[in-house]
């Protein structure tokens, strides 16, 4: 019954040891509520890649498919808007695309047009400033926010300007080139969005 | 690092210096009877489980939907859709079963080394609310699936209210604010269920510790430390009996985390319903208002009291008598402390009567559970043959109902007028080193 | 003396606790079971390949009439180890996309002509009546001229439902005798061999119910993987808790 002396060293590593496997048990039982903000199965069947039908879009004309609930702008790039693109180059914040915005597109799509087929360009519209859809204003006319303005994407929030390829201005709000999608042309008429051309096969 | 650390430590002292003298005096300075035995560990277990609940609960209502047309398809969405949300559902709902496993014990351990005595009765009260509020707790969140267990439980007990003369029927339409439980009783139930109840438990768990602590705890002998000798190798002006609860009671607690942990862990992958106990096979049917399942019957921890009810016959043209008896069966244990006289806490020094008394007490809250759970009704045919189950099941329940509302009475007889014999209580607590 | 005298009177107050714990548990299993005595279906979800050839039953003859709602072909084809295009090409007929649940092929409206209820989704079917059920349930059709559908069931009697697979099982006639005075079924009997024997039939059936079941409750698959280790941590955490307690009450006398 005497006072025998205690083992400290014993004593202090087997309380370390307890609180590290018992922190250990803490931190993997956490996994699981953290993984369960992850999107549903629900999430990701409703953000399944969609394939939609382009041969009914215009010369010049814009149309917005959602795709995981975000607007992605299809657009029929004229000629003309297409050759007044690199002429802009001077005026942008990254144009080759391979700077800031390295990482705004696949690499298929990081070229002039940002796109696979010079005149289709399709793109999540939503600015890279703090995500609000931008207005799409295609002629190539002196505007209020640009005398110079030769047709691209215009934000309202907070007036962060683009070019037809996607491509944002210098002194403007937002970073970055808007982003474009993993696509590919199912068909001549046909894109699906969500799927890369090599996953496609 | 460590300076850092105790930099902290005087910032926030200077601040408010009486959060750390708070923490000593229910930690390191809580100076517990050293003779805890294995019925003293379910106080911390229910802790731990009100815990898991929360946690649980709040990541749940994070997917479950709240509506009568969308709350079972958002279950199983949780169940199926949601990464590990099956985890978490099945923690939860295991969870509430376990809570009442541990609650029910801690409550027998009580009754039997006399915790609810002087000058414990407040921390019996406090603890006995919570238990009552634990029952509406978990009541509401059985109705939150929407299966058809959770419509005609919830139809069932709340029709309960309707046995009350003159207000009842239009008390039962109030509560749940339509003809039938339906999208605005589902609601409200969420609402209470989510936040209302779960505050109120909080606090009068706080209310329960700091009563306890105030008085300090009893023990297996039922001896009072904080008047025995003074003198231990930590303090020599705190009872010789008593450890520090830091960190003797807080190492020994993690080993009964630790098992019970197990035998959760074990529940929740291997047999998350439990044979139909813990999650019903009824309540995996959408709600139908048209259809009652043919084996009604509340969750398990309920069918003690449900069963007092169904025993009681209905009187003079109103069925109230059961509705009463089953309140009866917790007020009277509100009461307990008064009712029983007795001079000695611990059952180890408490009279034979107690004893017998305290056994078929236990024996008749699990043969009424059995009677309630309908296991009783099944059995009796499979025993004994073709005879009249109703007129068997009702014997058999009738004579339990009586037993656990005797305890009470004899315990009123017994422990006065010096009828019980006890034994001499030691002065000090028995502990073997082992 | 008096210690171990109490400790035992613990254990053994301990030990009729669990006793009847376990008494409650085996009673609860005998409810499942309450239409008399059903066959075992001895399923086990674990069984991939029983898993697939449920699958395959339950597309070809069930998912006419019965919706898996909750269930997603996507799942499917993850669980059974199918590839999407095993799943789009063999099992979904109804164009659905591979993230959507299992609708059925039928209208709603026409199945309530048919059948005077819409027949029920089997998401749940094995939660709610157990495997045995099911699995008794598909062994059980038998010709009843009195019916409409001129079907019958002895699991679940004058159920609206003709036997779908009866191609597979032939068909079952019932052999009737008196109980006091009321005519009951005594007995069922194979009347036209099916293309299946017997016992290959109830192979097929106990495949389907093993599908069921794991639609019921696909996260089964998953929770038993983990719960070895689980189990098996705590276990670990236990003893050096215990090691822990052991060092400190040193202290205590």
């Amino acid at each position: 019954m005497a006072n025998e002396v205690v083992d400290h060293g014993r004593r202090r590593f087997l309380t370390a040891t307890t609180a590290v496997v018992g922190g250990v048990g803490v931190i993997a039982a956490a996994v699981p509520f953290i993984k369960s903000w992850e999107p549903s199965a629900r999430a990701k069947s409703a953000g399944a890649p969609v394939t939609v039908d382009i041969s009914k879009i215009e010369a010049g004309q814009k149309v917005t498919y959602p795709w995981r609930g975000l607007p992605v702008f299809v657009v029929n790039r004229t000629k003309e808007q297409l050759d007044a693109l690199p002429a802009q180059d001077a005026r942008l914040v990254d144009a080759k695309s391979d700077g800031s915005s390295a990482e705004q597109q696949p690499k298929y799509a990081q070229n002039g047009t940002r796109s696979i087929k010079p005149e289709w360009l399709v793109m999540v519209a939503l600015c890279t400033h703090l995500g609000c859809v931008p207005d799409f204003v295609p002629v190539m006319k002196p505007e209020p926010f640009d005398p110079e303005w030769k047709g691209g994407f215009y934000c309202p929030c907070h007036k962060s300007r683009y070019d037809l390829a996607g491509r944002v201005y210098a002194g403007v709000p937002a970073p970055k080139n808007m982003l474009i999608p993993p696509y590919h042309f199912v068909d001549d008429t046909h894109i699906q969005i969500g799927v890369d051309p090599k996953e496609a096969g | 690092m460590a300076t850092v650390f105790s930099r902290i430590g005087d910032w926030v002292n200077e601040r408010a210096p009486n959060l750390a003298p708070t923490y000593r005096k229910h930690m390191t300075e809580y100076y517990a009877p050293k003779n805890f035995n294995l019925w003293y560990y379910f106080g911390s277990l229910a802790l731990l489980v009100l815990v898991n609940q929360i946690v649980t609960g709040i990541f749940l209502t994070m997917n479950y939907k709240t509506s009568a047309a969308e709350a079972f398809a958002s279950v199983e969405y949780i169940m199926r859709d949601v990464e590990w949300g099956w985890l978490i559902r099945y923690m939860h709902s295991t969870g509430a079963s376990l809570f009442f496993v541990v609650v029910f014990l801690h409550m027998f351990r009580g009754l039997m080394y006399g915790s609810y005595q002087k000058p414990r009765e407040l921390v019996w009260l406090l603890g006995m609310l919570i238990f009552l509020v634990l029952m509406a707790e978990a009541f509401m969140g059985y109705v939150l699936p929407w299966g058809n267990m959770s419509f005609w439980g919830a139809k069932v007990i709340i029709s309960l209210f309707g046995t009350i003369p003159v207000i009842g029927n239009s008390l039962v339409e109030w509560i749940m604010g339509d003809y039938l439980p339906a999208d605005a009783t589902l609601n409200r139930f969420f609402a209470l269920h989510v936040i209302a109840l779960p505050l109120v438990l909080l606090l009068l768990v706080v209310l329960h510790l700091a009563a306890l602590h105030e008085v300090g705890s009893n023990n297996p002998d039922g001896v009072d430390v904080k008047h025995g000798p003074k003198g231990n190798r930590w303090d020599a002006s705190k009872p010789a009996d008593a450890i520090p609860f830091h960190p003797y009671y807080t190492v020994k607690d993690l080993v009964g985390v630790g098992f019970f942990l197990i035998i959760a862990a074990f529940i929740i992958f291997f047999a998350p319903t439990f044979g139909g106990w813990f999650l019903e096979h009824d309540n995996f049917v959408p709600a139908n208002n048209l259809v009652t399942p043919t084996h009604i019957k509340p969750v398990w921890y309920f069918t003690p009291f449900y069963a007092i009810l169904r025993m009681i016959p209905s009187l003079f043209s109103t069925a109230i008598w059961g509705v009463l008896g089953m309140f009866g069966a917790i007020v009277l244990l509100f009461l307990l402390p008064w009712i029983d006289a007795g001079k000695v806490r611990s059952i180890r020094y408490r009279g034979t009567g107690f004893k017998v008394a305290l056994g078929l007490f236990v024996l008749s809250f699990i043969a009424l559970g059995a009677v309630g759970a309908g296991v009783v009704a099944e059995v009796i045919p499979a025993w004994f043959g073709n005879v009249d189950v109703t007129f068997w099941e009702n014997s058999f329940g009738r004579l339990w109902t009586l037993v656990y509302f005797g305890f009470f009475v004899f315990m009123w007889v017994y422990t006065r007028g010096g009828r019980e014999k006890t034994r001499p209580v030691p002065e000090r607590v028995v502990y073997d080193h082992d | 003396m008096t210690m171990t005298k109490r400790q035992s009177l613990m254990k053994r107050t301990l030990s009729s606790i669990a006793l009847a714990a376990g008494l409650l548990l085996g009673s609860s299993s005998a409810m499942a079971s309450e239409e008399g005595s059903l066959p075992s279906a001895g399923t086990n979800v674990h069984d991939q390949a029983a898993l697939q050839r449920g699958a395959k039953l339950f597309f070809n003859y069930c998912v006419g009439c019965h919706s898996l709602k909750f269930v997603r072909y996507s799942r499917i084809a993850e669980d059974l180890g199918l590839s999407e295009q095993d799943v789009m090409g063999n099992l979904n007929m109804t164009g659905a996309k591979f993230g959507d649940p299992v609708v059925s092929h039928m209208p709603e409206e026409s199945a309530t002509t048919f059948f005077g209820k819409a027949p029920p989704d089997l998401s749940l079917e094995v939660r709610a009546k157990g495997a045995d059920w099911v699995y008794g349930y598909l062994n059980s059709f038998y010709l009843d001229p009195s019916r409409p559908v001129g079907w019958n069931n002895t699991v679940f009697p004058n159920a609206s439902m003709p036997n779908p697979l009866w191609e597979l099982q032939g068909l079952q006639t019932a052999v009737m005798h008196k109980v006091d005075g009321e005519e009951a079924v005594e007995k069922l009997e194979l009347s036209r061999p099916g293309k299946l024997t017997p016992a290959e039939y109830q192979q097929a059936t106990r495949d389907l119910t093993t599908f069921l079941e794991y639609a019921a409750e696909p996260a089964a698959l998953q929770r038993q993987r983990y719960g070895i280790w689980v189990l098996l941590f705590l276990a670990a955490f236990t003893l050096l808790a215990y090691a822990l307690k052991k060092e400190y009450w040193k202290d205590v006398h």
